[in-house]
Order: C-alpha cells, then sequence, then structure tokens
C-alpha cells in the first residue's frame, strides 16, 4: 500500500514540476521578448491537445485500426463528434474573418499519401498526435516512430534526388517554368512540389462560385464548408458505422431486455448509445474540437495584433532572419498541426552533421529552419509530449517502455511511412484530414479514405502476424 | 521480446502483453477470446493504457464480461469471461 502511495506521490509531484517548468520558460520567453507570446500560445495549446489526447485515449490510427480489428467504433466516433464541433466553430471564425486556414491542392497524390500515413500509423502504433501523447506515456516505440519516421526521415525525404526516375519530364519543365532559384529546385521532392502539386486545384465549398453566390455572407460557411462537408458526412459515416458494427448486437440484446419488437425510435438509441459508449473519448472529442477552434481564433488575434502574418516576421525583428526561409516565414499554420516542425527538427539535427538541409523549397523556400528554441510550431508538439506526459503522471499511467524486439521494426517503419506519408499531401491525419474537413475543403476526405484503406492493410499484416504467433504459442496445449 | 498465451487451469488462461503497444494488446485478446469455449475466463495483463479502453468497448460489445480490473505497479490486470 506505501508503495502504491509513494509512486502516486511521485506521480504527482512530476506532474506539478513538468507544469511548472513549461510557466517558468513561458514566462522567461515573455521576458525575453513580448513577440514570443506568439511561440508560448502554441506551448499551451500543444499542452492542452496533449492532456486531452491522453485522457481520451485520442488516437486516430486507433480510429479505423480498432474498427478493423477489434469492431469498436469508439475512436471513429470520437474524431466524428470532434469534426462536428470544429466545424462550426471554423465556420463562425471564417464568417468572421478569423480564420487562418487554407486549402491544399488535391488530386491522386492526396489519396496515395493518406495511404501511405495510414499503414504506417498502424505499425507504429498511433498517428502523427497520437505518437507524441504516447511519448508523454513513457511509450519508447512512439518516440522512435516520431524521432527516426517524421523526424529524421521526413526531413531526408523533402531533399534527397533518390527517388529522381520517378519523376516525369514535363514536372521538371513546369518547375523550372516557375522562376524558383536554381539552388533551391534540388531534390525530387522539390520538382514534385513546384511541377505537379502547385498545379493542382484547390477546393473550399465556400469559395466555389455556385455556393457563395447562392449563399451570400455567414450562410456559405456554415452550409458550404460546415453543413456539406463536414457535418452531413460525418452524420452520414456514424449510421454506416453504427450499421455495419453496433446495430446487430444493439438491437438482439435491446429486444432480449424489452420483450418488444424493435422500432424506428430504437435505432436512435442505438446511435446515441454508440455515441456515448466511451463517455471520456466522445467528451474530449467535444472539447479538442471546441479547443482547436479557438487555437486558431487567438493565432490569427496575435498576428492581428503584431500586424504579421508569419512567426518568421517577428523572428526577422528580433534579429534571427537566419531562422526563417528566403522568404522570411517559417512553418506557422495558424492552427494545429503536427509533421511539418518534426521535419524542421530533423532538418536542424542533420544539419549538425553538416548536411545541407536549406537547398530545397520544403526548408528553403517555404517553412525555414528555426532553432528549436524559436520554432512555434515545434513547441506546439513539446506541448503535447508534456501535457500528455502531465495528464498520464495524474492518473498513473506513466510508465517508460523503452522499445524491445519486433516493436522496434514496427516503430521505425511505421513511423518512416508516417514522415513520407505526411510529405506529398502536405500534412498528416490532423493537417490534412482534420483540418481540412472542418475547414469545407473535400480533399480532407480523400486523404482520410485514403488513411482509412492503408489501415485496413495495416491491420490484415498485424493479424496475419498475430495470428501466426498464437499458433507457435498454442502448439504447448 | 514475446507475448505468453498460456493455459493455467480447465477453462482458465493468461495472456501477458506487457511491453506490447497499440494494436496488439487488442488483436492478442480479440485472438485469445476466439479460441476459448464459452464460460473460459482469461487474465489478460497489459501495460498500455489506451487499449483498456479499446477491449472494455470490444467485450460489451460482444457480451463478454469483465469479471475484474485492477492496476498494479503499472501493469493492468482485467480478466474477461468469455460469452
Amino acid at each position: 500500500m506505501e508503495v502504491v502511495d509513494n509512486t502516486e506521490k511521485r506521480n504527482k509531484i512530476w506532474a506539478f514540476l513538468t507544469t511548472g517548468i513549461l510557466i517558468l520558460i513561458s514566462l522567461l520567453y515573455y521576458k525575453t521578448n513580448v513577440y514570443y507570446i506568439y511561440l508560448v500560445a502554441y506551448i499551451w495549446f500543444g499542452f492542452a491537445y496533449g492532456m486531452m489526447l491522453q485522457y481520451g485515449r485520442f488516437c486516430f490510427a486507433s480510429a479505423s485500426r480498432d474498427l478493423f480489428a477489434a469492431g469498436v467504433p469508439r475512436m471513429a466516433v470520437g474524431i466524428l463528434v470532434a469534426l462536428v464541433f470544429f466545424s462550426l466553430i471554423q465556420a463562425t471564425l471564417a464568417s468572421t474573418n478569423m480564420s487562418t486556414f487554407h486549402p491544399a491542392p488535391f488530386g491522386i497524390h492526396t489519396l496515395i499519401s493518406g495511404m501511405i500515413f495510414g499503414v504506417g500509423m498502424v505499425l507504429a502504433g498511433g498517428c502523427a498526435s497520437g505518437s507524441l501523447y504516447k511519448i508523454g506515456e513513457g511509450n519508447g516505440t512512439s518516440f522512435l516512430a516520431a524521432f527516426f519516421g517524421l523526424c529524421i526521415g521526413q526531413a531526408i525525404f523533402v531533399d534527397v534526388k533518390w527517388f529522381n526516375f520517378l519523376v516525369p519530364q514535363k514536372w521538371i519543365d513546369s518547375a523550372i517554368a516557375k522562376g524558383l532559384p536554381a539552388d533551391k529546385l534540388t531534390s525530387s521532392f522539390d520538382t514534385y512540389l513546384a511541377g505537379y502539386v502547385w498545379n493542382q486545384p484547390t477546393l473550399q465549398l465556400s469559395q466555389t462560385k455556385t455556393i457563395s453566390e447562392a449563399l451570400p455572407g455567414a450562410a456559405k460557411y456554415f452550409i458550404g464548408d460546415s453543413l456539406l462537408n463536414a457535418l452531413i458526412p460525418a452524420a452520414v459515416l456514424l449510421i454506416v458505422i453504427y450499421a455495419f458494427y453496433i446495430r446487430k448486437g444493439f438491437m438482439k440484446k435491446r429486444a432480449k431486455a424489452k420483450g418488444r419488437a424493435m422500432g424506428f425510435s430504437d435505432e436512435f438509441t442505438g446511435i446515441w448509445n454508440m455515441i456515448t459508449a466511451s463517455k471520456r473519448t466522445t467528451i474530449m472529442g467535444v472539447i479538442i474540437g471546441i479547443v482547436a477552434g479557438l487555437h486558431i481564433f487567438v493565432m490569427k488575434g496575435m498576428q492581428i495584433k503584431f500586424g504579421v502574418t508569419n512567426f518568421g516576421q517577428l523572428l526577422t525583428r528580433m534579429g534571427h532572419a537566419s531562422d526563417t526561409s528566403i522568404k522570411g516565414t517559417v512553418f506557422d499554420p495558424g492552427y494545429w498541426y503536427i509533421t511539418s516542425q518534426e521535419g524542421q527538427f530533423g532538418a536542424w539535427i542533420l544539419e549538425k552533421f553538416g548536411w545541407n538541409m536549406r537547398d530545397n523549397i520544403f526548408f528553403g523556400i517555404n517553412n525555414g529552419i528555426p532553432e528549436p528554441w524559436r520554432n512555434p510550431a515545434l513547441w506546439m508538439s513539446f506541448g503535447i509530449i508534456f501535457g500528455a506526459m502531465v495528464m498520464a503522471r495524474l492518473n498513473n499511467e506513466f510508465k517508460l517502455k523503452l522499445p524491445k524486439g519486433e516493436l522496434i521494426v514496427w516503430g521505425l517503419l511505421g513511423g518512416l511511412l508516417m514522415g513520407i506519408g505526411s510529405r506529398p499531401a502536405l500534412g498528416c491525419n490532423i493537417g490534412a484530414f482534420f483540418i481540412r474537413v472542418a475547414g469545407g475543403d473535400p480533399s480532407g476526405w480523400l486523404y482520410g479514405i485514403g488513411m482509412v484503406a492503408g489501415a485496413f492493410l495495416g491491420v490484415k499484416f498485424f493479424n496475419w502476424w498475430s495470428e501466426r504467433k498464437m499458433a507457435k504459442e498454442m502448439e504447448a496445449f | 521480446m514475446a507475448m505468453k498465451f498460456e493455459k493455467t487451469g480447465e477453462g482458465i488462461y493468461m495472456l501477458d502483453v506487457c511491453g506490447y503497444v497499440c494494436p496488439h494488446p487488442q488483436i492478442y485478446t480479440k485472438k485469445s477470446l476466439e479460441k476459448m469455449a464459452e464460460g473460459d475466463v482469461v487474465e489478460v495483463i497489459l501495460d498500455n493504457p489506451s487499449s483498456v479502453e479499446t477491449i472494455t468497448q470490444m467485450c460489451d460489445q460482444v457480451g463478454h464480461d469483465v469479471l475484474d480490473k485492477k492496476t498494479e505497479g503499472g501493469k493492468i490486470y482485467m480478466k474477461i469471461k468469455k460469452g
């Protein structure tokens, strides 16, 4: 009993210590320069995301994976609930000109990219955001996936020429025609980006001719972006999940308990039961949706206050222009985002080993490579880790687990696939799926379909693998 | 690293998936239950909190009973009776 009490006490001390250190760091930033409040906002939104993700076991990998592997829709439901709330807040912000959202070029690459990411997240045991919160729980496999895959793997992927054999001549011609500095157009990914992706269309429902003409004012955001792109598809998906995974079992149990024939109202009860089956996940879905919207509001407010559109401008004002790209920008999404900042961290490390990481579009022209302590989005990722760590400590769920055996292979391979899969569509489960769907960009769904298909393949593989291991174990009896 | 699935008595099994992260604990639990007879009991030992939420809901949906769930020394012990 005393051992348990001591562990609980130690966990609480660690939780308060971690929070206290982050408060101290925030105050130091503020004292150094008021502009760093912008970065501090990222830290604390990250911290909030981390706490919520850990408490709700909120992982996009488990949404499709647990559905296919165990028939459990808990997480899929949680994500759809989060989407509903986030899209309503996005629409509110867009209608008051307070949104930082921008749609992304889409095409077949969006689907393929999602698929690669989907396989990766199942192998690694967590999506991009899930891996971060699991690092906070002490999970070493997630650390391998995030560090070697999302950080180092992603940075190398955007900088190498290894994939030139896949690049058609017309992409090369199109990239050159854009007149970019030749010393920044060196990698396979550069040619793909400038020669293919930038030529693809972007779509945000509220900005289409039909919707913007038919629905003037705020209605186009609420009906176009939120209702059509997020609410209706989310409702349809909830019904499909209910029909395929829950309905049969629920109706059987309910008919037995009630002793009567089932009707339409019982279907509604069934759907509601499914939504509330895991309260902690669903409640966190609601709160995550609201906080993600609030995050956009706060970042936009700071941009207006400081008269900037990117944190790179503030870094330049503070004398740190070397952190920025040649456009004077750094990666500063203005909302919840995961992978690009990890890529920047990977690039920063590789630069220390003499690798020139600025001779490409991704870092050289768009995102820069800030020192980690001046990288706002990277601080958001650290915030997620620390927020999850505090929540896990408070619930006595923190446990340092070093990766062993096969988990090392799955972590590295999965992380690498996530790192690669997050680049071609310019985002991951958060940036390419969650944010885009809620913002009225249908390409988010395309990425989502890819992720689900990839997860299906990953689960198929793990099913085969575990069946093999079970058979070996059962030889004894 | 290895998972352990042992028969510890008549109709009683033990599944140890400590060290494993998602999705392995839930997959191994599901597969163990598939291989057991109705009424058999398995004690699942794991240390991945996220999996517990999924396993609990899986049992509820399929009709297995979670007889006991406790946490000791960073490990979670779940006793499940196949329904």
